[in-house]
């Protein structure tokens, strides 16, 4: 859709073979900076085979990956998120016990030296956080509040500007708004839609299309291992992007008996 | 985002709480009510019995820095998420190791000692290696190492000195520098001065007329301050503290950060070891003697310990002063029977009720802090 920019990553006919099982045959997806590109398809489509190789937890059978320009392959997930492929998962990595700020930072804690000792900057750290929160419009009662306390869509969006704030350049994200209630489901949108404004690009993962027809640029749907073509908006209709999933003829019949309520 | 709400904005779902209650929201709430409940209750009931004195305020300190050594060990194992039930068995073991190492083969004592903390440390790390490679349940291996080490306590002098103690400690310990980090006594003039003023007890007569009762501070108690503040910096202050609050909470989710989880476990295995091994050191010296039996139920005094002090024993959450002032109430319960000539028996019973109430109080309080009902 930006002709003029340069695809940020490039997924080249990646396949992936688990044993006799191929999960993946042949996709291949590009990515910009600044578009939302969703990714659809249905329960063992290989939606999450084919994130799991693009943040570097696989290795693919055949294809290759470009990341701005360059060829990489990635060993394990610490080389992705070096270069600046982030991960929100499913399951957050985020842990109830621990606080907000303490959470924010675990792995990337910073550090004052006092003398030759280094200590956890405390006191930056639960700046930060709080200022971050804000942005994206979540009140803390404070840093140190748990995490156990926020509700499903804040956890998602404290990952999501975790992420951000430590200079995610592509930003995976794995059915964040699955397990969420509606008003949930808009506040993560939102912060989808704020964090694509800031020129990161963000791949979407979803099977929910109207979740990906607020918020996606593009659209790419799998099935059985395939691509079945990229479509930007404006271009399909939700109906379209629901038969390209459930591929096609079976979801026709089902339709019909259910009065065309899928 | 040209909604994004001002710095006053506040959501009215959360209810603002009192400060009252906020500051009951943490680890140490049990401890520091069992602290102050246990002390009223002995000042009240045992004041007279001579436990407030200075014999009896250093024979319940001892006592219980004893516990805090071993407790602040099984405390940050604990919250990054693993057990140790080999703290007692290693407490045995290394306490006759050193006796073998000084004793039978006649190795200087700081060599023996040495040699004997490497050991050990390297048994933690085998313990926390064991448990990390096979995922087996630090519960089952430690367990395992519970038998192996208590058993090697017994074997090795039987084998080689034909009796289960070794003696004769203090003579070879004599002038050891090292020796004296664990058996040796501070602040000896300062206490001399308060006898030498009245205000604590002296001996009236005998070859040490004139001097006081209590002439120092043992080095145990010394090591017992010095592992509380190095565990709660640690802990609270650090990356590394994050990290193990991280590698309890949620291993996977920690990995999914770049937390080393593997590693953090590791060290704090090996860090258990380490203060048990103190304990021992400073019980060899104590007593010039090692026995097989030494640490029994130790393990077990330990995690306790570290419960009351308000950690959970799923990890990932808990405090080092907590579980400090859990040994402290242990400390002090156990020796305040004995001074109010108590059947000592019934010191195992308020160990059975105190952790049933600790750990419902635990529960509690997860529960108001991750919000779940």
């Amino acid at each position: 859709m930006n002709p003029e920019k340069a695809p940020i990553i490039q997924m080249k006919n990646i396949e992936k073979h688990f044993g006799s099982v191929i999960a993946l045959a042949g996709v291949s997806l590009e990515v910009f900076p600044g578009e939302c590109h969703c990714l659809l398809g249905d329960n063992g489509a290989g939606k999450s085979t084919f994130i799991k190789t693009m943040s570097g937890v696989h290795q693919p059978t055949h294809g290759e990956i470009y990341f701005e320009g360059k060829p990489m392959s990635f060993g394990d997930p610490r080389d992705a998120i070096t270069a600046g492929i982030a991960t929100v998962h499913q399951h957050l990595a985020m842990i109830p016990l621990m606080s907000v700020s303490r959470n924010f930072f675990m792995g990337n804690e910073p550090v004052r030296k006092i003398g030759p000792l280094n200590f956890f900057d405390h006191d930056y750290a639960n700046q930060v956080t709080m200022d971050e929160m804000r942005k994206m419009g979540i009140n803390l009662r404070g840093p140190d509040q748990a995490v156990g306390t926020l509700s499903g869509g804040e956890r998602q969006t404290v990952a999501i500007a975790r992420a951000v704030h430590f200079g995610a350049k592509v930003l995976i994200l794995d059915e964040p708004t699955s397990a969420l209630g509606v008003r949930q489901t808009a506040n993560v949108l939102a912060t989808i839609d704020k964090v694509r404004k800031q020129g990161i690009a963000v791949v979407f993962i979803t099977h929910n299309v109207r979740h990906a027809l607020a918020v996606g640029d593009r659209f790419t749907v799998l099935n059985r291992g395939q691509t079945l073509g990229t479509a930007q908006r404006g271009q399909i209709t939700p109906e379209e992007l629901q038969d390209l999933m459930a591929g096609g003829q079976e979801l026709v019949a089902l339709e019909g008996s259910l009065g065309g309520t899928v | 985002m040209s909604n994004a709400p001002t710095e006053t904005a506040v959501d009215e779902r959360v209810k603002s709480r009192s400060r009252f209650r906020e500051a009951l929201i943490r680890p140490e709430l049990g401890g520091m009510v069992g602290t102050v409940a246990v002390f009223t209750f002995f000042l009240l009931f045992a004041f007279d019995s001579g436990m407030f004195n200075s014999q009896g305020m250093m024979n319940w300190s001892i006592v219980s820095a004893q516990f805090m050594i071993i407790a602040v060990g099984a405390c940050l194992l604990m919250i990054s998420g693993e057990f140790d039930l080999s703290v007692g068995s290693m407490i045995g073991f290394t306490g006759m190791m050193i006796a073998i190492f000084s004793v039978t083969l006649g190795w200087p004592v700081w060599l023996a000692i040495l040699t004997t903390f490497a050991l050990a440390v390297s048994i933690g790390a085998l313990n926390g290696f064991i448990v990390i490679r096979t995922g087996l349940p630090s519960f089952i291996v430690t367990l395992a190492f519970w038998f192996i080490l208590r058993g090697f306590a017994i074997f090795l002098p039987q084998v080689i000195e034909r009796k289960t103690i070794i003696g004769g400690i203090k003579d070879v310990a004599e002038g050891d520098w090292l020796a004296f980090l664990f058996g040796g006594k501070i602040l000896t003039g300062v206490f001399q001065w308060l006898g030498d003023a009245g205000l604590i007890a002296t001996f009236t007569r005998g070859t040490r007329e004139g001097q006081p009762v209590v002439d120092g501070i043992p080095m145990l108690i010394v090591w017992a301050i010095g592992l509380i503040i190095f565990g709660h910096v640690l802990l609270t202050k650090t990356k590394f503290g994050n990290w193990i609050y991280a590698s309890g909470g949620d291993a996977e989710a920690a990995r999914n950060s770049g937390v080393p989880v593997n590693k953090v476990k590791i060290l704090m295995f090996m860090f258990t070891a380490f203060c048990a091994t103190v304990f021992a050191t400073c019980q060899v010296m104590e007593f010039g003697s090692a026995a097989a039996d030494r640490g029994l139920l130790k393990e077990f005094e330990a995690i306790i310990a570290v419960v009351i002090g308000g950690a959970l024993l799923t990890g990932g959450y808990g405090s080092v002063l907590g579980a400090a002032l859990g040994a402290l109430i242990f400390g002090v319960v156990q020796q305040g029977l004995f001074f109010l000539n108590v059947e000592p028996s019934l010191f195992r019973v308020f160990m059975g009720v105190i952790l049933l109430g600790a750990v419902i109080l635990n529960t509690y309080i997860r529960r108001i802090i991750t919000g779940e009902r």
